[in-house]
């Protein structure tokens, strides 16, 4: 038995009938809280409702697959990603000559506007503070990366097509002279 | 293929994630069909996980290797040995190839054919059949070099509006002000329909300063169709609806009545087989409507139809899918009282809506009589960055618009959501406004409102399909 919005609705008719403010139930397939926010007539009060599903989902395995994640490329793209991001961490203090270009958000980085167009910046490149360096793309929205200050790009962290973790740096600037 | 031929549908592989799987889940289980959910890497431990009944993965998190996988939708519902798929909304919904591999491997598609796929899925196909069917469009059309463009713009009028042709849910948009812009603008429109389509195609049209988003829901069963009723999802940012009510709030009888019947003559025109949306431009200061898609798949609002009609539209869906003539003429179709959907988001609306991926902490939902939230998130779900920010949806039925409006006011007071930022200061602010209270806000609405209350509304460039 799994608890639909239909059964809710109706465990509220029926508590909606009673002097009950709390109700609590559990089960091994889920949790229920329903709490009286404030009474009117009946049928017409006002309620807040937590729930939880408990129930571990049923994998269903294919026999003769390797399990997903043995050969799936954006994971391991995923893991890697995540050591270069706390290498990089640990590298931040260490160089002063150069200035980080961090994502402020976690997401997937493209190094061109498309796939097959030369990529925003190279090493090499010049860049001022608001030239774009890449793009993130977070929750199907696509958000550009400036670079935040003028300089030659350094270093690129972050290969195209990978996952930035949040607060991680993409590239290194080395800043014009002053 | 022989009409209405009968195949029941027992078990169902639902190709989505997110609420609109927990709301399939919900209609299947009270069918007595059988679910398998076809989930990514992670969201294999989602809610929907738990309540379908059995789970497959189908690739690593990033969507274009699993939920637009064909090759690994396909595979997953050979294995699970499904009688047909629920592809849900976006990803693969309107894809006519999914539903072509469908056929090839004798499971049903729940969704129209390849071929009426085919017919809406191409914005200027799509503008044909609508044209030929009596409903016409926006005036504009395709360009395929500047010099047509150039041409064209003159034609219509400053301002203009670029659109990509395979784009949909505000993507790939742009609006002209004058000549100047217009080349520089048109390129930029193609690079980015190329990345995000793969089709650099794009098409002009008038851009109408003062319009109201309404659509008709529409139902066939290949022979004959009905409408639901209409919608109105005018209170959106960068074309992304945030609010929807149904019915459309203060629209002429004559111009509603029109509407609907454009939208019923649309779908009889294409013998449509499925449940579909007609969605319309009202241009407010002209007093008419132009035709702008159809969107050939479940919507994210259609819990407000079913809110005032009483139906269940995945049920409707699936009895269509098996093969049974429509169950209802259109006078039997009843409408009573009106309601309001907030798309609750996990975005920071006072910083620009940046998105807001994270672990939810705390939900506590408004619940009682006329309230429905359709959700999949609980405590310690999962907001992932690889996908939209739809968190929930809530869902309030009232007998008149205003009873409706205060009530959604209320449950919006009981929601509590921590571990992400969301949008729900965004919808108490809109639900208390005087100007939305009275109903029938453009769709410049709720941009003026936020600039109003100093909420920024720049940059984030792109916006995604629903």
């Amino acid at each position: 038995m799994k608890l639909t919005n239909e059964d809710v609705q109706e465990i509220l008719a029926l508590l909606d009938a009673t002097k009950f403010d709390v109700l609590r139930l559990q089960t091994e397939r889920f949790k229920l809280t329903l709490r009286r926010q404030s009474a009117g007539e009946q049928g017409t009060s006002e309620w807040s409702q937590e729930s939880e599903s408990l129930a571990m989902p049923q994998i269903l395995t294919p026999v003769d697959t390797p399990p997903p994640d043995a050969n799936s490329s954006p994971s391991q793209t995923q893991s890697a990603t995540s050591g270069t991001s706390s290498e990089s961490a640990s590298a931040a203090g260490d160089d002063s000559s150069t200035i980080a270009i961090r994502t402020s958000l976690p997401g997937t980085f493209y190094r061109a506007p498309r796939p097959g167009d030369p990529a925003f910046v190279e090493i090499g490149s010049v860049v001022r503070e608001d030239t774009v360096i890449g793009i993130i793309e977070t929750m199907k929205l696509m958000n550009a990366i400036h670079a935040g200050a003028s300089g030659t790009i350094a270093e690129i962290l972050i290969p195209n097509a990978h996952f930035a973790e949040q607060g991680s740096i993409l590239m290194r600037i080395k800043p014009d002279p002053s | 293929m022989s009409a209405h031929q009968k195949t029941p549908i027992r078990r169902i592989l639902i190709a989505n994630r997110g609420e609109i799987a927990v709301r399939i889940i919900d209609t299947c289980q009270r069918l007595g069909i059988e679910t398998i959910l076809a989930a990514s890497e992670v969201d294999l431990r989602s809610r929907g996980a738990s309540l379908a009944d059995h789970t497959i993965c189908i690739g690593p998190p990033n969507s274009a290797q699993s939920y637009l996988s064909i090759d690994n939708i396909i595979a997953a519902a050979k294995f699970a040995d499904v009688d047909a798929i629920h592809p849900g909304y976006g990803f693969l919904s309107e894809n006519r190839k999914l539903a072509e591999a469908c056929e090839a491997a004798n499971i049903i598609f729940i969704g129209p054919s390849p071929a009426q796929l085919d017919a809406v899925g191409d914005k200027l196909k799509a503008r044909t059949h609508a044209e030929q069917a009596g409903l016409p469009g926006v005036p504009g059309g395709k360009v395929s070099n500047m010099g047509e463009a150039h041409q064209l713009a003159d034609q219509i009028g400053y301002p203009i509006l670029i659109k990509a042709v395979a784009g949909g849910g505000g993507r790939g948009m742009k609006q002209v002000h004058d000549a100047a812009q217009l080349a520089p603008l048109i390129e930029l429109a193609m690079a980015e329909a190329q990345a995000a389509f793969g089709d650099s195609r794009i098409y002009l049209e008038r851009f109408i300063a003062k319009g109201r988003h309404v659509e008709v829901q529409v139902l066939g069963d290949g022979q004959n169709a009905v409408h639901l009723g209409t919608r109105d999802c005018s209170i959106q940012r960068r074309y992304q609806k945030l609010i929807e009510e149904a019915p459309a709030p203060n629209l002429a009888p004559s111009l509603r009545e029109g509407m609907q019947n454009a939208a019923v003559a649309f779908a009889k025109h294409l013998n449509y087989r499925g449940l579909g949306t007609v969605e319309m431009l009202v241009d407010c200061d002209r007093n008419a409507f132009h035709f702008l898609e159809m969107n050939a798949r479940i919507q994210v609002e259609h819990p407000v139809t079913e809110a005032i009609t009483n139906l269940d539209l995945v049920e409707q869906q699936i009895a269509v899918a098996e093969g049974h003539p429509l169950r209802y003429r259109q006078r039997d179709i009843v409408f009573h009282g009106h309601a309001i959907e907030c798309r609750i988001n996990a975005e920071d609306w006072h910083h620009d809506f940046r998105p807001s991926p994270g672990i939810i902490t705390k939900f506590i939902q408004p619940a009682g009589r006329d309230i429905r939230v359709d959700t999949h998130m609980q405590p310690g779900a999962a907001v992932p960055p690889y996908y939209d920010s739809l968190l929930a949806k809530l869902i309030v039925h009232g007998e008149a618009r205003a009873t409706a409006v205060a009530k959604t006011a209320s449950a919006l007071n009981r929601f509590q959501i921590a571990g992400v930022t969301t949008n729900l200061g965004m919808h108490s602010l809109v639900l208390r406004d005087k100007e939305f209270a009275q109903g029938g806000v453009d769709t410049g609405y709720l941009p003026r409102l936020l600039q109003s209350q100093n909420v920024a509304v720049t940059s984030v460039s792109g916006a995604a399909k629903d």
